[in-house]
């Protein structure tokens, strides 16, 4: 229980070497870097004495995909090909895994791409289920990437967008006027993430108190807890203690 | 009150109007430095009155909650009111905040399953089911889970699915104030979280559905109890259809309140009874099935009166349809493993009540002690580290009571979640408040909530 | 409350206060304050199977003028914090507050930024009840024992005193992670 055992805050992850610069056009070629792993058990702040201490792991999640993408995913990206005239620039990757079809597109396209889902009649995807915000620290230039899912009730299918924005520049569409479900969603992510979206109507803060400092759910932020008290001892709170990862 | 600092009334005494500022100002309205000044010449009270409406039009902005008895948790409604008449409706949330989501980013993947059960607490089991699969399609092991624990997941899904209904119609009513059928739906549930318990061990927040089937497989006699409970359900339901359905009252309470169509549903991505309400037979146990629901013989409840009694008709009708599916459950129900064949992914251990209170079985223990090496390392190493799961993101949706109830899991490789967002049905369908609410009575806003069935723990997360 | 100011101090009270504690006890009223999953336990504690009526406590009122027990059942957001406590300070002496649950007694499993770790933190609190939820034998009995308590209390100039010492002795008393030797 004494400090020296405590591992650095997760933030910092521990990394000595600097995470690998991601260039945006070839982000997902053989896999998306998003983070680094160095050593085995987690061991950051006192020495590692499992003997894997130069062990270097990059965490990547799935790479863009080539056609065919199987079922009804190509029909899907045809049709967006169609009535997207832009979706060559719009779209930096397809990613087609454990059945799921994700288009990552650059935020300048966002509003207009959104539009092509819903209105086109091949496409209709009437539901949108909100967004869902998700913080990569060590990709730098990407940190942030801000994920929608859709629905369409007449065709039966589901589709996945994602798009990625710089830390240094968190601002993205908002896609209120396409979707107004949205509208507690992307609040909701601004909250937890601090993802600015342009042309919300009401962007505040809706979870936490209004006048709360930091956005919460970002990896920067310290779950806040306090420690754990016992009859004669004391453990630290859950974001402090040994990681196995 | 209204403020009259800024009125002031000059009487000019009789109608002759002589002297002065002349006739057409001697009666009538100027404005001055301080506001607008009135003069009445007597038979022109009207005037001012009006005047008095245009110039300082009341907004009367009550806030409803966050601790009301009426509105269904702590959920704050802000209506700014003419009269009775509700002009503008908004909802602010966030009161029961619990940071669930940052807090699975510090737990194993099975421990995770403690912490989602807790976020929707009148569906738990869905909130469990819905993260698991997500986390079975990362792990790619869809396919590789026993028969017997989809039925059983099944089965214990729709007495969940039984047990939420009750406590909407329950609670439904007690806020329009049918105190009995509070009782009524009350009564039913405890029949429900007495199967609840003796299958989980718990009333309510089991964290029975785990990664790769179910924690533990049904106490002997469990087949038998649950038979008897929808017997009993089954006689049971009519005491509340008696009651409330062609009720002269409940129909003037809720008929045409919480008007919201098929455009206003798709909209505002509103799903579950609400969408259904509107005529759109969607539900995710039809569409896109999971769990083996695409073998059991089950109608979607719908209504086209896109208002509150629809939606009150609609979950009555699904708890007959959750009895049957719990009946063909109790039919399918076939002896195997309930967990996933894969050690390395399976919960190792089994409870079991034994002299010193609830612990590990004892053949467990004599199994990973004196039989397999194997056993006890992967025991040990899942109940310390949990298994790793694949770096990647996936996308799983249940149909809950209240509508979708959806679950992005990204992982990055690691044995704790990376990032878990929970796309609750009733934070979506709490937006809809609004647009239910704005130019109907107040009484008539706690009946829309009250049909929206919000469950605050869901919103919040 | 006017019975303390009317008697005079220290006199007979013994009497007094029994049946001051049985009347305060059995008509217990307490106030909604349920926000998550142990107000669900809580309402089928006062439903049929369960009864709380039998206690005197079938009244659940909606304003915490009309309410002496307020039992915190739930997790208590940051955001809650001042509402709970503003809705405490509406209720008039004598009052009393329940923990239901750990996350009310002590933050529960959410050990995080948005948590109060604890209601204790915000109301003064008579009695806590862990689980999660509670079961509603459980609530029923900490109820109970919350009903001793309340025959028991002292009046006036005597309650005073009491409360001197209680602090006094709370103030010295050894905090859980420095108690050394037997744990029991």
């Amino acid at each position: 229980m004494t400090e020296t055992n405590l591992p650095e805050p997760a933030a910092s992850g521990g990394i000595a070497t600097p995470a690998p610069a991601v260039d945006p056009d070839a982000a997902y070629v053989g896999g998306e870097a998003v983070a680094q792993r160095r050593g085995m058990f987690a061991a950051r702040g006192s020495g590692d004495t499992s003997g894997y201490g130069l062990l270097q792991r990059v965490v990547s999640l799935p790479g863009a995909s080539a056609r065919p993408y199987g079922g009804t995913f190509d029909e899907t990206a045809d049709a967006l090909a169609a009535a997207y005239p832009a979706y060559g620039e719009a779209v930096e990757a397809v990613v087609v895994e454990h059945d799921e079809l994700t288009f990552h597109v650059r935020r300048e396209h966002l509003l207009e791409f959104v539009q092509a889902l819903r209105d086109d009649p091949t496409l209709r995807f009437e539901m949108c289920m909100g967004v869902s915000g998700v913080h990569f620290p060590e990709q730098t230039g990407r940190e942030l990437h801000a994920v929608y899912h859709f629905l369409s009730i007449t065709h039966n299918r589901r589709v996945r967008v994602e798009v990625s924005v710089p830390d240094t520049d968190r601002h993205l569409p908002s896609i209120v006027s396409v979707y107004p479900t949205c509208d507690w969603h992307e609040r909701e992510t601004w909250d937890f993430f601090g993802l600015v979206f342009d042309g919300h109507p009401a962007l505040t803060r809706i979870m936490m108190p209004d006048d709360w400092p930091g956005h919460p759910q970002r990896k920067d932020y310290p779950l806040g807890g306090i420690p754990v008290e016992y009859k004669g001892a004391e453990i630290p709170p859950p974001d402090q203690r040994r990681a196995y990862t | 009150m209204p403020t009259t600092d800024n009125i002031t009334f000059e009487g000019s005494g009789g109608s002759d109007g002589a002297g002065g500022a002349g006739d057409a100002a001697a009666a009538g309205r100027r404005e001055t430095t301080e506001g607008t000044v009135f003069t009445v010449t007597g038979q022109d009270w009207d005037s001012v009155v009006s005047g008095v409406a245009d110039e300082h039009a009341e907004r009367v902005v009550v806030n409803m909650g966050p601790q009301h008895p009426s509105t269904h948790g702590v959920l704050r409604l802000i209506l700014e009111l003419d009269g009775e008449t509700v002009t503008e409706a908004r909802v602010g949330i966030g009161y029961l905040h619990t940071g669930i989501e940052k807090n699975l980013e510090f737990r194993n993947w099975t421990q995770a399953v403690t912490f989602v059960t807790r976020m929707d607490y009148l569906a738990p089991l869905f909130n469990e089911t819905a993260y698991c699969l997500a986390v079975e399609k990362l792990l790619g092991i869809t396919e590789q889970i026993p028969e017997r624990a989809n039925v059983i997941r099944v089965m214990m899904m729709e007495l969940n699915r039984m047990s939420s209904h009750l406590v909407a119609l329950a609670t439904g009513g007690m806020e329009l104030g049918a105190l009995t059928a509070m009782i009524f739906g009350f009564r039913e549930r405890e029949t429900v979280l007495d199967l609840f318990e003796l299958v989980t061990g718990l009333r309510m927040n089991h964290a029975y559905v785990r990664p790769g089937g179910v924690a533990q497989d049904l106490p002997s006699g469990a087949v038998e109890k649950i038979g008897e409970s929808v017997k009993l359900l089954r006689t049971n339901f009519k005491d509340t259809a008696n009651l409330l359905v062609d009720n002269g009252i409940w129909k003037a309470r809720t008929e045409g309140v919480g008007y919201l169509d098929l455009v206003g549903c798709a909209s505002l991505g509103v799903t579950g009874p609400i969408l259904r309400a509107t005529g759109l037979p969607h539900d995710l146990r039809k569409s896109q099935p999971y769990c083996g629901y695409e073998n059991y013989d089950f109608n979607v409840v719908t209504r086209d009166t896109c208002d509150a009694y629809g939606r009150f008709l609609i979950r009555l009708e699904e708890l007959s349809e959750s009895l049957k599916i719990v009946e063909q459950c109790l039919e399918r129900l076939e002896p195997g493993p309930v967990m996933v064949e894969d050690r390395k992914i399976a919960w190792p251990a089994q409870l079991a009540l034994g002299s010193d209170g609830l612990g590990n079985s004892l053949d467990h223990i004599r199994h990973i002690m004196g039989e397999s090496m194997e056993a006890l390392i992967h025991h040990f190493k899942l109940v310390t580290e949990g298994f790793a799961v694949p770096a990647g993101q996936a996308y799983s949706a249940v149909e809950s009571p209240r509508g979708e109830l959806g679950v992005h899991v990204v992982s990055d490789g690691g044995t704790r979640p990376y990032r878990v967002h929970f796309r609750d049905p009733s934070f979506t369908n709490l937006q809809a408040t609004a647009a239910m609410c704005e130019g109907s009575m107040i009484a008539d806003v706690v009946a829309a909530v009250a049909s929206i069935d919000p469950v605050m723990g869901g919103v919040d997360r | 409350m006017g019975l303390e100011e009317k008697l005079p101090s220290g006199i007979l009270l013994t009497s007094v206060e029994k049946l001051a504690g049985y009347a305060r006890k059995n008509s217990l009223w307490p106030a909604t304050f349920g926000l998550a999953c142990c107000a669900i336990e809580m309402m089928a504690t006062g439903a049929g199977r369960y009864d709380l009526a039998r206690f005197g406590m079938e009244v659940f009122r909606a304003s915490p003028r009309q309410a002496d027990l307020m039992i915190v059942a739930g997790r208590v957001s940051q955001k809650m914090a001042p509402v709970l406590r503003q809705i405490y300070d509406q209720m008039p002496e004598p009052r009393y507050v329940l923990a239901m649950g750990v996350c009310a007694s002590s933050g529960g499993m959410f050990n995080n930024y948005a948590i109060v770790q604890g209601v204790d933190h915000v109301v003064p609190v008579d009695m806590y009840l862990p689980g999660c939820p509670p079961r509603p034998e459980m609530l029923m009995d900490a109820i109970l024992k919350l009903h001793d308590k309340i025959q028991d209390q002292k009046l006036g100039s005597q309650r005073r005193r009491e409360v001197v010492e209680l602090e006094a002795a709370a103030m010295a008393a050894v905090p859980s992670s420095a108690m050394k030797g037997q744990l029991r």
